[in-house]
């Protein structure tokens, strides 16, 4: 298995502690001139999304995580698990609700999306940053109001709950942006 | 950093005629006080066996290896027992594995020794020469024992607790302790002061800690007590550590013993073995004066007077462009 030292550690690498793999924030060398030294780092815990600051004794070494991103193609979810496709081999792999996180409610079918791959399991799935999809409630339109700014609660086909401006209605599609959730602008088929 | 522009220096000009204006200060203070500037060797036959100092040996076309120096306290001392009086130089140093915001593995060190000096009447003089080469800072400089120091900003007495302590310190500032088991006191204390004590130092005015652990006394006179006290200190500005100065050790016997520990501990920690510098031991049987010294690191001084943030900011070529 693959290792590294705190000496190679570097913002981006992936490792794993206490079982789970991290992704490196922040490293930085700390030690006192006639003392211990210490490596002071901030991670991410990949399966969890938890960031964490730790201290490590300079010179530990940590086992490396294989983790690797991989673009994939959503095919359907069975209610248990949300199926996608590699499209280079059309080898197919099923993530589970935690993979999914939030990425549930962009997908319709055959999105574009992003899979972090822990020695070959899906670790978080990444929806498209934008999606175009169709008002299935809101409160009516008001005719003309383009410029007030303001905003209202919509559901959309997929059950995403966005707030949009006042001016749109149902049946209408909007793109959003998956990152944060929020609308973007009128969409067209 | 883009691989295209690292011949390029990584401290702006501006940086660089601030640094050689330093160098000028320094020169002065020293010069009006008499002190002899000197110069001894940077590759030596023997090295510094100090626990956490890893030094770089090079091969010795005659045989053997020659080691670069981690600070020129030996040779320095030697001329001190020779008689040179009041002696100080600048120098650089190297320090293998140290590389960071504010390490370098090749430094810029002062160090100086006063003759007839303790390590409080040294304090003082260091507060001067902060005074001069960092003229924004209060002149008053705070003084802090060990002890007290991490009564204030970790809760608990140094002198009167173990590793639970530490833990219980860090974890309630919300820092993750190593998982590892094999670290002593000292090396669970060094955390505590680096993630909690040493960042609150020194905010506006120099702070001194002084009087450390005997554990952690390096090349200090212990004085004798109930705890026994290192007759060390520490300065430190915007809680960045400056200079380590000691009332210095002069008895060879003790001396000898403190190498042969170090050595022992590197033997039992998988760490090199490195030969203990007879000549200073001959030197300290001969005669050491009774003198205080201090090792100040010249780069950080550098980089607080330009308001940077890493020594990359204040170094013509750090180590990963050198």
């Amino acid at each position: 298995m693959a290792s590294y030292s705190t000496n190679e550690f570097k913002a981006g690498l992936k490792i794993i502690m206490d079982g789970d793999p991290y992704n490196i924030i922040e490293n930085e060398f700390v030690k006192p001139g006639k003392g211990q030294a210490f490596n002071r780092v901030k991670i991410r815990n990949l399966r969890t999304g938890k960031v964490l600051d730790r201290n490590m004794k300079s010179g530990e070494t940590v086992e490396a995580a294989d983790v690797v991103e991989m673009d994939v193609q959503y095919l359907y979810s069975d209610g248990q698990f949300w199926h996608f496709m590699n499209p280079e081999n059309y080898e197919q792999l099923a993530a589970d609700a935690t993979a999914m996180g939030d990425a549930p409610q962009w997908l319709k079918g055959e999105e574009a999306c992003k899979v972090m791959l822990w020695d070959g399991r899906p670790l978080a799935v990444t929806a498209p940053v934008f999606a175009v999809l169709k008002v299935t409630e809101t409160d009516p339109g008001l005719r003309g109001d383009t410029a007030t700014g303001g905003t209202k609660a919509a559901k959309l086909e997929t059950g995403a709950s966005v707030r949009v401006p006042l001016f749109i209605n149902e049946g209408e599609l909007i793109k959003v942006d998956t990152r944060n959730a929020t609308y973007v602008a009128r969409a067209k088929e | 950093m883009n691989a295209v522009h690292i011949w390029r220096p990584s401290a702006t000009l501006t940086n660089l005629k601030l640094r050689a204006e330093l160098l000028k200060k320094l020169r002065a203070f020293f010069e009006a006080r008499g002190v002899l500037e000197v110069e001894t060797p940077a590759l030596s036959r023997a090295g510094a066996t100090d626990r956490h100092l890893a030094s770089f040996r090079v091969e010795n076309p005659q045989g053997g290896f020659l080691y670069l120096h981690t600070s020129p306290e030996f040779p320095m001392k030697r001329l001190l027992a020779a008689g040179s009086g009041d002696i100080w130089q600048l120098g650089k140093v190297f320090r293998a594995g140290e590389a960071g915001r504010l390490h370098n593995p090749e430094f810029t060190l002062v160090e100086w020794y006063r003759v007839g000096f303790d390590h409080r009447r040294l304090m003082d003089e260091v507060a001067e020469f902060i005074g001069v080469l960092l003229p924004g800072l209060k002149k008053s400089p705070e003084y802090l024992s060990y002890r007290e120091a991490f009564r204030r900003y970790a809760g608990f007495d140094p002198s009167a607790a173990d590793k639970p302590a530490c833990i219980a310190a860090l974890r309630a500032c919300g820092k993750e302790p190593p998982a590892q088991g094999d670290m002593d006191y000292d090396g669970w204390l060094d955390l505590v002061a680096g993630e909690i004590v040493y960042p609150s130092m020194g905010h506006g005015q120099p702070t001194f800690i002084y009087d450390y652990p005997a554990s952690q006394a390096a090349l200090a006179r212990v004085r004798p007590g109930n705890p026994p006290l290192a007759e060390r200190f520490e300065v430190f500005v915007n809680g960045i550590e400056l200079a380590n100065g000691f009332h210095e050790l002069a008895d060879a016997a003790e001396q000898r013993r403190r190498f042969e520990n170090d050595l022992a501990y590197r033997r039992a920690h998988g760490l090199p073995q490195i030969p203990m510098d007879e000549n200073l031991l001959a030197a300290l049987q001969h005669d050491l004066p009774e003198c205080a010294g201090v090792a100040f690191g010249f780069d950080r001084l550098v980089m607080l007077a330009a308001g940077a943030r890493s020594l990359a900011e204040v170094l013509a070529f750090p180590c990963e462009r050198a």
